[in-house]
């Protein structure tokens, strides 16, 4: 698996970090115990097209977010997730 | 059939030609008391025991492939019962005696072999960790010594000693664990389960859940039809969320692929299963001579049961380091198996919020060892519907009532695990 860094061009997999699933939005400040509980253990695990936060560590530090197959290592997007992540409203 | 010192003259001396298939080709019935989705290690052991141990013979195995097909052929074989934490300490010593009178009690030969496990440690720092965990382990009625370095090298003199980045200071060696045949555990579960009547049912894949007005799941829709069911016991571990989903449940699983290693088969070196405690690399020697070994998962989600580079890099990079000459041994195969990967690093045993729905996931990359534990304590479940109190931890709510079983200690991160 190689992935292409919109700030570094491509670079071998051994470069980045994995963070998780982009989908989950920390809940605001004074969120239920169930939209805590939910955010930090549930998962949808998906088997198919799923798009996760990548740290591209080893070159330019960006987090990334990344449209990938997880059953078939396919990366389809690669972009900054400058953004992306921030609490739910 | 049953296997002695007879049954095997008497197939020698028509040249093995005559053996019979150990498990009979079930045909599928209309309504079993339990179903059981996966017809792995894990599946067949609870097979085995709701009809040894429980009584409840009207059982199916339903597995999608064949058997053997998913990670129980995709293991490095491994044995043991050295966990320091409440709740794993007493289910995997729990799991240890039961390999212990596996091939008695299954007549099969498992190829159980208490050859020891040693876990290096390198550092004071890991010594004392080691010691703490060892300590543990003997509170709880478990063997543990810890070694120092002259007890090391007696044992394993063809270890790296010069390393100066991760010097080997000693280990802690637990005896009774070791390695038993993957393979030959399946096959002895279903060979033993079959005999007492459960029929397993091989290439049905399980695609939705029937359920009633009140959502009680009263049984599974599969590729070979509808089959009613008085529970349904779920072992499906790497797919466990898939099959959740099914069920509208989310878990605290992520699944990840795991590779492992087998290099050509060389003389016997290894004497027993070795951990590099500095980097993450295992190693043992299989019967036939291969260096079967492993390391960490590749640590991204993935359903694609093979790995990448990297990893693999890793892995061989602390093989280097423990024994530097197997450098030059050749790489044989190399591949992937999906691990449930669980938000603690523990496994998860039962009831589900959907009625009729029983669990038994999140083994992470810890399953082989936990195989006829983990049947046991879930055909208990099944059976009576309450955990057994070696499994009274592993429960599905803990993550929400804060009593995670962090062994690792690192949060709720499974890539981490």
């Amino acid at each position: 698996m190689r992935i292409v860094c919109p700030f570094c061009g491509e670079r071998e997999l051994g470069e980045f970090t994995y963070l998780g699933d982009a989908k989950p939005l920390r809940p605001a400040a004074g969120g239920s115990e169930d939209e805590v509980f939910d955010y930090v253990y549930l998962r949808d695990n998906i088997a198919g097209e799923t798009s996760e936060h990548w740290y591209h560590g080893g070159g330019c530090r960006a987090w990334l977010k990344i449209a990938r197959n997880t059953l078939t290592h396919e990366i389809s997007s690669v972009e900054p997730a400058a953004g992306v992540g921030q609490a739910a409203k | 059939m049953k296997y002695s010192i007879f049954s095997l003259a008497r197939a020698a001396f028509s040249g093995h030609k005559t053996w019979q298939r150990t498990w009979r080709d079930a045909s599928v019935k209309d309504r079993y008391d339990v179903v059981i989705i996966g017809g792995g290690g894990h599946g067949l052991a609870t097979a085995w025991f709701l009809a040894s141990e429980y009584g409840i013979r009207n059982v199916a195995v339903l597995e999608k492939g064949w058997i053997g097909s998913g990670n129980a052929g995709r293991n490095t074989t491994i044995i043991r019962s050295n966990y320091g934490l409440p709740g794993n300490t007493g289910f995997y010593e729990l799991s240890m005696k039961l390999w212990e009178r596996m091939e008695q009690d299954l007549n099969y030969n498992t190829m159980v072999s208490q050859r020891g496990v040693i876990n290096l440690y390198h550092s004071d720092a890991q010594r004392d960790a080691y010691a703490r965990r060892g300590n543990t382990m003997r509170i709880n009625g478990i063997d543990a010594e810890l070694l120092d370095l002259a007890a090391v090298k007696k044992m394993m003199p063809f270890l790296n000693f010069d390393n100066a980045r991760f010097p080997v200071q000693g280990g802690l060696l637990q005896r009774r664990g070791g390695t038993a045949r993957h393979d030959a555990v399946v096959w002895g579960y279903a060979h033993a389960a079959s005999a007492l009547g459960v029929d397993i049912i091989e290439n049905c894949e399980v695609t939705g859940f029937a359920r009633d007005a009140n959502g009680k799941v009263t049984g599974v829709e599969t590729s070979r039809g509808t089959i009613g069911a008085g529970k349904v016991g779920m072992a499906v571990a790497g797919s466990s969320s898939r099959v959740a989903a099914m069920a509208g449940l989310r878990l605290p699983i992520e699944s990840h692929v795991l590779q492992a290693f087998v290099s050509e088969a060389i003389k016997p070196l290894i004497p027993n299963v070795m951990t590099f405690g500095a980097g993450h690399f295992y190693v043992s020697q299989s019967d036939k001579g291969g260096l079967v070994f492993g390391g960490d998962i590749d640590g991204y989600n993935s359903y694609a049961q093979r790995g990448n580079l990297p990893v693999m890099e890793d892995v061989c990079e602390g093989g280097m380091a423990l024994m530097p000459m197997i450098g030059r041994v050749r790489l044989l195969r190399q591949w992937g198996g999906i691990m449930d990967m669980s938000m603690d690093g523990s496994p998860i045993i039962d009831k589900t919020p959907v009625d009729g729905l029983y669990l038994n996931a999140g083994w992470c990359y810890g399953g082989f060892k936990a195989t006829p534990g983990s049947g046991l304590v879930f055909a208990h479940l099944l059976a009576r519907e309450e955990l057994h109190k070696e499994a009274a931890r592993f429960r599905l709510d803990r993550f929400r009532r804060g009593a995670v079983i962090d062994e690792k200690g690192v949060g709720a991160q499974p890539n981490l695990h």
